[in-house]
């Protein structure tokens, strides 16, 4: 119950929405503020001032006193601006592994006159990182979010805050930025062996499509294909050299679902099929996957490997 | 602050050292050495622990130090609280928290206690150069706070410097209306440590010989006198403090009893004036020779001394009236006069021999008062430097040494009456002053300290008579520069001939005594008057915080609109002005520029759906275009653009 007004009241005062799409500007109602501890530690040690000053009758004391004081009012200002205005958007985040950190890149555009400085980020208010704005600059800054399971990892409500420039005052903003994370399932540890290689039916006949990644050079041999010779370098009169490729398999490999033992459940199944992808790509092996509903065709290089291990992150995923 | 639990770096640990060696600096005038050489010691290691990346010393080893130091402490002063100790403690106490400080928090605690430090400097000094020395401190004690809230930039030490300076320079209006208007209430909220005004100089209550001169090598002021006409001649500036009525052959002492005032019988006009007097931690007042009332808060006692009822701890003002030539005294308490006769039995047998001399030889008390000044006038000369007395120190003045200072006259001289039947008191006090004619008022240092006496004739009462003039009549006319050889010490600004100098700091001094006026002595009552002229009468602390609000709110909130306009993105670049003047107008058809779309692309689908505008649009866009990505950047490719943008209506 208490829970329950409590997140309501929270809603209501902070304005949580929901994720917005599009970029999000840090109005003067977005941004909050409160004196932080270190500034509590201050008022504390103001009205010992005060009160030395009112004991020794010392003039100055109370000058200082005052001074110090003003200062202290005119900081919640000063961090105030320090946020306010920014103007935020979303950028991409690179996908992970399941069990490892997403990093959520957002933009802090500054299309203000004032330099922003120590401008935080943080999704769990444990860890933080810090970026300075400048005057009419754009700056990225990155959250690190502990992506648990496989699927679609949304970070959720991601907190800017900024004491700058006394420390005195914390001044925060909530940002819901539509963001997302695609989370790989977790490969498995242990190595079951690779299914068996069929192979390939017709090689020459793949060659035009598959990925040619380049490898590298050797002199020429008679008999290479003119298609392959490296004209540029031979235009610098360094001789003849042939480029040579890889992920052109002769071995055709299909990573299929039902090669698993049956006993296995579905998330141990994804993560052996994950772990056989990663290693038929580091083989440079050209492979297909076969999973219930899906099957991607043969292909080798990073696109493939990154559209299997999506596939495999987003099977049964809403 | 980033990360409150962040280490603290290199550059972090620098600040920290240097804005509060440079607080703490000034205390080393009155802290124990070997307490100075720990401090320094502790903040050098710190530095070398910063610097080289070390680690810092076991929290044991530093409470065994702090320890030993806090016994180091009671051992030199007898007590850890008081000031002195209480000061010097904080300060060892500060260094050791600096070899625990770690991290952005600690840093931030230590920057906090900095501050405190400042303050207890203005114990010890409030002058206007403690004043700025210490604002400096404040900025750089700023400024490393400041340094402790960047992330990764880092700006030089001049900006952080500047940041700084800005944040304090901004805070100024919202602190004077603070300083002017916060409920002042009088001190001390608690007791005050016995030694938290020790050191000041000034006149005691008593007299030995050599006691008065030593004052004389002080420039200190003693008060300020502002008159409410004319300034009195110099002769006739005789400032009544202490009087003393009992001898013991060497040192005498006012050991006063109060009871009713005589009656005055004054002539002439009454002198008005204001005295603003420095704390001399003791109970009297001065005032002009001879008081006619008694300030609020205090009493007259018999001898027409005056009385506060508490110490003088703070700088204090009051309006005093006196008559320049008055008769008291007529009648006297045959108790009175017979304790004005007292001579200790032993000592300074020659002086009473030659008092009871004269009287035998006069039955007059004015003839044996005239030859007796007229000895002092023949054979004795006037020094600030007199020889040390022993054991019978009026009788080797008057016989033997013949050299001295008004207090040696004052004493022979009051010896030798009584010796004769005169009743007589010695009165010290100030004599003269000098005028600023700056701020027309009157300073009066202690270096102006002068003894003289008074004897009790029958008929006419008490009456003045200082033997120093006679001796020296220039110290009373001119002053005592004038009157003690050039070889004397004399304090510096004494001394006539620097003419220059001396209005140097006359200049100087009318400084010092606005900034006591209003800055050190803005008092309860200051403020009630002020208030009072502002409109504001009968002021209670209900009616000044509400007003100290209003006012405060006022400021705060025109610093936030000047503070926050600045986030509005204001555009400056005429070209971009222009340019979007002219979307503006299209946008109000209904044809606003996608935020993806360029200036051409733009035209070209304006000039789709609104054929007629082409060669306007096509104009606009060719000198935009020109101006903004082209090599063209005249004025009057600007001002045609204008133009342009001004005729065009879609």
């Amino acid at each position: 119950m208490y829970a329950a007004l409590k997140n309501r009241f929270f809603t209501w005062l902070f304005r949580w929405h929901g994720p917005e799409t599009g970029a999000i500007v840090l109005v003067q109602r977005r941004v909050f503020i409160l004196p932080s501890r270190q500034g509590l530690v201050f008022a504390t040690v103001l009205l010992v001032m005060l009160a030395g000053s009112i004991n020794y009758s010392l003039g100055l004391g109370f000058v200082l006193t005052f001074l110090l004081g003003a200062m202290g009012v005119n900081a919640m200002i000063y961090t105030f601006r320090n946020l306010a205005n920014l103007r935020v958007t979303g950028g991409r985040a690179r996908p992970v592994f399941a069990g490892d950190t997403a990093f959520f890149t957002i933009y802090l555009e500054n299309r203000g006159n004032t330099d922003r400085y120590a401008v935080g980020l943080t999704h769990d208010r444990r860890q933080a990182s810090f970026v300075d704005v400048m005057a009419r600059s754009t700056t990225s800054a990155s959250a690190g979010v502990h992506a648990p399971r496989r699927g679609i990892l949304r970070p959720g409500r991601l907190t800017l805050f900024t004491r700058f420039p006394l420390g005195l005052y914390t001044a925060w903003a909530y940002v819901d930025l539509d963001l997302r994370c695609i989370v790989y399932p977790r490969p498995a540890p242990t190595r079951l062996p690779m299914p068996p290689a069929a192979p390939s039916a017709g090689a020459g006949a793949e060659r035009g499509q598959g990925q040619e990644d380049f490898s590298g050079m050797r002199p020429y041999h008679r008999g290479d294909s003119p298609r392959h010779i490296a004209w540029k370098v031979a235009a610098r009169d360094q001789g003849l050299h042939t480029k040579q490729f890889t992920g052109r398999a002769e071995i055709e490999l299909w990573l299929d679902w039902a090669q698993l033992p049956p006993q296995m459940g579905v998330e141990e199944r994804l993560s052996h099929l994950a772990r056989w992808v990663l290693d038929a790509h580091a083989a440079g092996l050209t492979y297909g996957l076969r999973v219930p509903g899906a099957t991607l065709e043969m292909a080798a290089g990073e696109a493939q490997r990154d559209r299997c291990l999506e596939a495999l992150a987003l099977f049964e995923h809403d | 602050m980033t990360d409150p639990k962040q280490p603290l770096s290199w550059r972090h640990v620098r600040w920290v050292l240097v804005s509060l060696a440079l607080v703490a600096a000034p205390h080393a005038s009155h802290m124990p050495w070997w307490t100075i050489g720990l401090v320094v010691m502790l903040i050098a290691w710190r530095a070398y622990v910063g610097y080289a990346r070390v680690a810092l010393p076991n929290r044991w080893l530093l409470l065994l130090i702090a320890l030993v130091a806090t016994i180091g402490v009671f051992l030199a002063y007898r007590t850890i609280f008081g000031r002195e100790a209480g000061v010097t403690l904080l300060v060892i106490m500060l260094g050791l928290k600096l070899m625990e400080t770690r991290t952005l928090r600690d840093a931030m605690l230590l920057s906090f206690l900095g501050y405190f430090l400042v303050i207890t400097n203005f114990l010890y000094s409030q002058t206007i150069g403690t004043g700025l020395y210490m604002l400096a401190c404040t900025v750089v004690i700023t400024a490393t706070m400041v340094s402790l809230n960047y992330a990764d930039a880092q700006p030089p030490f001049r900006v952080q410097l500047r940041t700084a300076a800005v944040l304090l320079a901004q805070s100024v209006p919202l602190m004077l209306v603070l300083f002017l208007l916060f409920p002042r209430v009088p001190g001390p909220l608690w007791g005050l440590p016995r030694d938290a005004f020790a050191g000041v100089s000034g006149l005691s209550d008593t007299m030995t010989p050599g006691s008065l001169s030593s004052l004389v090598l002080s420039d200190a002021v003693a008060f300020r006198v502002e008159f409410e006409s004319e300034i009195p001649p110099a002769k006739n500036l005789y400032w009544r403090g202490p009087v003393m009525w009992d001898f013991d052959g060497r040192t005498w002492s006012a050991q006063s009893f109060v009871y009713t005032a005589p009656r005055i019988a004054a002539e002439g006009d009454a002198v008005r004036y204001e005295i603003t007097l420095e704390p001399h931690h003791r109970r009297w007042l001065f005032a002009l020779d001879l008081p006619a009332v008694a300030p609020p808060h205090s009493i007259v006692g018999t001898d027409y001394q005056i009385y506060s009822v508490r110490p003088v701890n703070n700088r204090l003002r009051y309006d005093m009236t006196s008559f320049l030539n008055a008769r008291f005294g007529a009648v006297e308490s045959r108790f009175a006069l017979n304790r004005a006769l007292q001579n200790p039995s032993r000592a300074n047998p020659r002086a009473k021999e030659l008092g009871r001399a004269l009287r035998q030889k006069h039955a007059d008390d004015q003839s044996i008062i005239n030859e007796m000044l007229g000895m002092f006038r023949r054979n004795f000369v006037y020094t600030l430097e007199p020889p040390l007395l022993g054991e019978h120190p009026v009788d080797e003045f008057l016989f033997s040494t013949r050299t001295g200072f008004c207090e040696h006259y004052a004493s022979a001289f009051a010896v030798v009456m009584r010796a004769a039947g005169i009743p007589t008191r010695i009165v010290t006090g100030y004599q003269g002053g000098e005028v600023n004619a700056l701020g027309n008022y009157l300073i009066v240092r202690q270096a102006d300290a002068h003894a003289w006496t008074e004897v009790w004739l029958n008929g006419r009462g008490w009456v003045r008579v200082d033997p120093t003039f006679a001796v020296a009549p220039v110290r009373v006319d001119t002053g005592i520069s004038a009157a003690v050889p050039r070889t004397d010490p004399l304090p510096l600004m004494m001394r006539t001939p620097l003419a220059f100098l001396r209005h140097v700091r006359l200049t100087w001094d009318y400084a010092a005594n606005a900034w006591n006026q209003w800055v050190l002595g803005y008092t309860p009552e200051r403020q009630r008057s002020l208030l009072a002229i502002a409109g504001l009468d009968d002021a209670t602390w209900e009616k000044l915080t509400a007003t100290l609000f209003v006012l405060a709110g006022i400021i705060v909130a025109m610093f936030a609109v000047v503070a926050l306009r600045q986030l509005k993105t204001r555009v400056r670049d005429p070209v971009k002005i222009a340019y979007l003047r002219f979307c503006d107008k299209l946008r109000r058809k209904g044809l606003s520029r996608d935020p993806a779309e360029g200036p051409v692309d733009y035209a070209r689908r304006v000039e789709r759906q609104r054929p007629e505008l082409t060669p306007a649009v096509e104009a606009i866009t060719r000198l935009y275009v020109a101006l903004r990505y082209g090599a063209e950047s005249s004025a009057a490719v600007l001002m045609e653009l204008q133009r342009r943008v001004r005729q065009f209506t879609a």
